[in-house]
């Protein structure tokens, strides 16, 4: 999940009977199926929401280039350089059509953009923990790339039209890339001795993180429920954490791979695998800065976006002049 | 496109190129696509503006790309006939012809043929923006007379590249004349930019680089066109861009195929990382 634990403003969700009347036609609509566009009507929570949740996943496609861009140079084959390599640039093309689709409930990417730079708005805690092997392409790829599309393809059906469209391009690119993701681990898995440990290693540090990009449990939360009511949540935290777990489990029995969880068991009664326990507070640690690289991935895109105000200040002179030139040829002429 | 010249070859044969001349052009502009590719793939995440990003990410994908084409060739034309260069003795190469992993991932780098333009490190944008500059006139240009040649491999390749490198020359020029005549330090880190990369230019259109272009039947004014098409176009995006030529004098000496900077090594120790530690491996 590139967006956790959304805020609504809610404290609980009103029924039918207690909301004014536009807040009435517009629950209908959405309980009917309907899109909601940029100039209908729409609940402030609504949109306030709808800004966070859009916003956090653009910021993670941005955050997220980094831990994939630091193998693009040590990539194994050039046919893998070239995968990796329009793989970082769809997340940046993901990032740029998210923005966009959050500028549609009226709020700029420079005020997105400086409220991920300042570390007060948040991205998916999984891009906080580092890339060490070229594995970790192959467990990205397979893990948290898959963990993403659980969340996205239900987004598809979202409430709001340009988010729901904007997931339907980006499921399109996300399962290439789960695919590519394991593809990477079926040839390390097939391979010496040494490229098998690397992909062992690297589902050994992904498998809990990847768990955790579902957020905590929220069957209780008040938050969940509005988002859900709004349609712009479909499904619980540990419904879609269970459903990536037994889709999961036999793609590693596939490849050879142990699950790094020792209480991991068949439930005959629930038809699904049952795990072990979740270490909470790390993910709240990771969550609050205290990640392993959360320091590093917000200098770096600091130090992108400082080093790169000259180049913006000065195509913006440019432009100015061209400008200017060019009124002044008017008025000659 | 600042008019960029159309080469005019004459049509005079002079002979088909030899098997380690189609080779040696191979790795000449495969190793630069290879190198400079690298290079700007390292602004993946990092560059000024998310559209930035982007762009870098799709010319590195089109120079990888055009380099495994090219390297591609080089091997074929390799394992055709032994006149071509000899295939090394490399441990955890499988034995047969070359494949352009093999040549990009197991070559020393005295065996690459990439200007030393190509590997000098990224720096800063403008850094970044002037190379890419300097090399697209020269890709451009040197794809233009290739797509030419009777040499049919060849010509297909170049014919492919140049749809793309028309597309970065535009990009690199509108950006060249946009920052440099654009704010004070904008204009300042520009010019900066061209006099750091002034001296490695001369190694662009110099027949002793290894590609003389007399041989390729593109008749004897193919290298000079590559040259003065070259000049023209940098005299024309530099005065748009209100950037002064530098007058110092190009770095020459020791001028011959395989002259390199002490970057290279670093460069080719991060790429071909696993392939060493990994010898035979298939990934």
């Amino acid at each position: 999940m590139y967006a956790q634990m959304v805020k609504t403003e809610a404290d609980r969700v009103k029924t039918l009977a207690e909301m004014d009347e536009c807040e009435r036609v517009f629950q209908e609509r959405v309980d009917r199926g309907v899109k909601i566009e940029p100039k209908d009507w729409m609940p402030d929570g609504y949109r306030k929401t709808l800004i966070r949740q859009i916003s956090q996943h653009a910021h993670s496609e941005i955050v997220g280039q980094l831990p994939e861009g630091n193998w693009i140079s040590r990539a194994p084959t050039l046919q893998r350089k070239v995968i990796l390599l329009a793989k970082v640039q769809d997340e940046a093309g993901h990032g740029l059509y998210l923005y966009g689709a959050a500028e549609t409930l009226g709020v700029s990417r420079d005020e997105l953009t400086a409220q991920l730079l300042s570390g007060r708005a948040k991205y998916s805690s999984i891009f906080n923990y580092p890339t060490l092997s070229w594995a970790d392409m192959g467990a990205i790829g397979w893990l948290v790339d898959g963990a993403a599309i659980m969340n996205q393809v239900p987004l598809q059906r979202c409430s709001y039209g340009p988010y729901a469209r904007a997931m339907i391009k980006v499921c399109k690119e996300e399962s290439f890339h789960q695919r590519q993701g394991f593809d990477i681990m079926m040839s390390l898995c097939r391979g010496s001795a040494a490229q098998k440990a690397m992909a062992q290693d690297a589902l050994d540090r992904w498998w809990a993180p990847s768990l955790m990009m579902f957020g905590p449990p929220d069957e209780h939360s008040v938050h969940s429920a509005q988002s859900k009511a709004w349609k712009i949540k479909i499904n619980g935290n540990d419904e879609l954490r269970h459903k990536f777990v037994d889709q999961t489990v036999p793609q590693a029995k596939l490849l050879g791979l142990e699950i790094p969880d020792p209480d991991l068991r068949w439930n005959e009664a629930r038809g699904s695998y049952d795990i072990g326990q979740i270490d909470w507070e790390e993910f709240f640690q990771v969550v609050g800065g205290n990640g392993p690289c959360n320091r590093e991935r917000l200098a770096a895109r600091n130090k992108a976006h400082e080093d790169g105000a000259w180049f913006r200040d000065g195509l913006m002179a440019h432009a100015d002049k061209t400008k200017a030139r060019q009124q002044s040829q008017g008025e000659a002429a | 496109m600042e008019g960029a010249g159309a080469a005019n070859p004459q049509s005079i044969n002079h002979r088909e190129p030899s098997d380690r001349e189609i080779f040696n052009l191979a790795l000449v502009m495969g190793d630069n696509c290879l190198i400079l590719g690298q290079q700007i793939s390292q602004w993946a995440g990092h560059a000024p503006i998310l559209e930035e990003d982007i762009a870098q990410a799709n010319i590195a994908l089109d120079l990888i790309g055009q380099a495994q084409y090219w390297l591609g060739l080089a091997g074929e034309i390799e394992g055709l006939k032994s006149e071509a260069a000899p295939a090394s003795n490399v441990k955890g190469r499988s034995a047969g012809p070359r494949s352009a992993d093999d040549l990009a991932f197991l070559r020393e780098p005295h065996e690459f043929r990439n200007f030393r333009l190509a590997e000098i490190p990224n720096g800063d944008y403008a850094h970044t923006l002037m190379r890419q500059f300097l090399f697209d006139n020269w890709h451009f240009h040197m794809l233009q007379i290739l797509s030419q040649t009777p040499c049919m491999p060849v010509r297909d390749i170049a014919g492919k590249a140049l749809k793309e490198v028309t597309y970065h020359l535009q990009r690199s020029s509108d950006l060249v004349i946009g920052l440099g005549d654009g704010s004070d330090e904008s204009h300042q880190r520009m010019q900066g930019a061209l006099d750091h990369f002034w001296p490695y230019t001369c190694e662009l259109c110099d027949p002793r680089w290894g590609v003389d272009l007399e041989l390729w039947g593109l008749g004897d004014s193919a290298a000079l066109n590559l040259k003065a098409n070259w000049d023209a176009y940098l005299a024309r995006v530099m005065i748009k861009a209100t950037l002064v030529i530098p007058e110092r004098a190009p770095l020459v000496a020791g001028l011959r195929p395989g002259t390199h900077t002490e970057h290279l090594g670093y460069i080719l120790a991060d790429m071909q990382l696993l392939q060493r530690a990994h010898p035979g491996a298939s990934w």
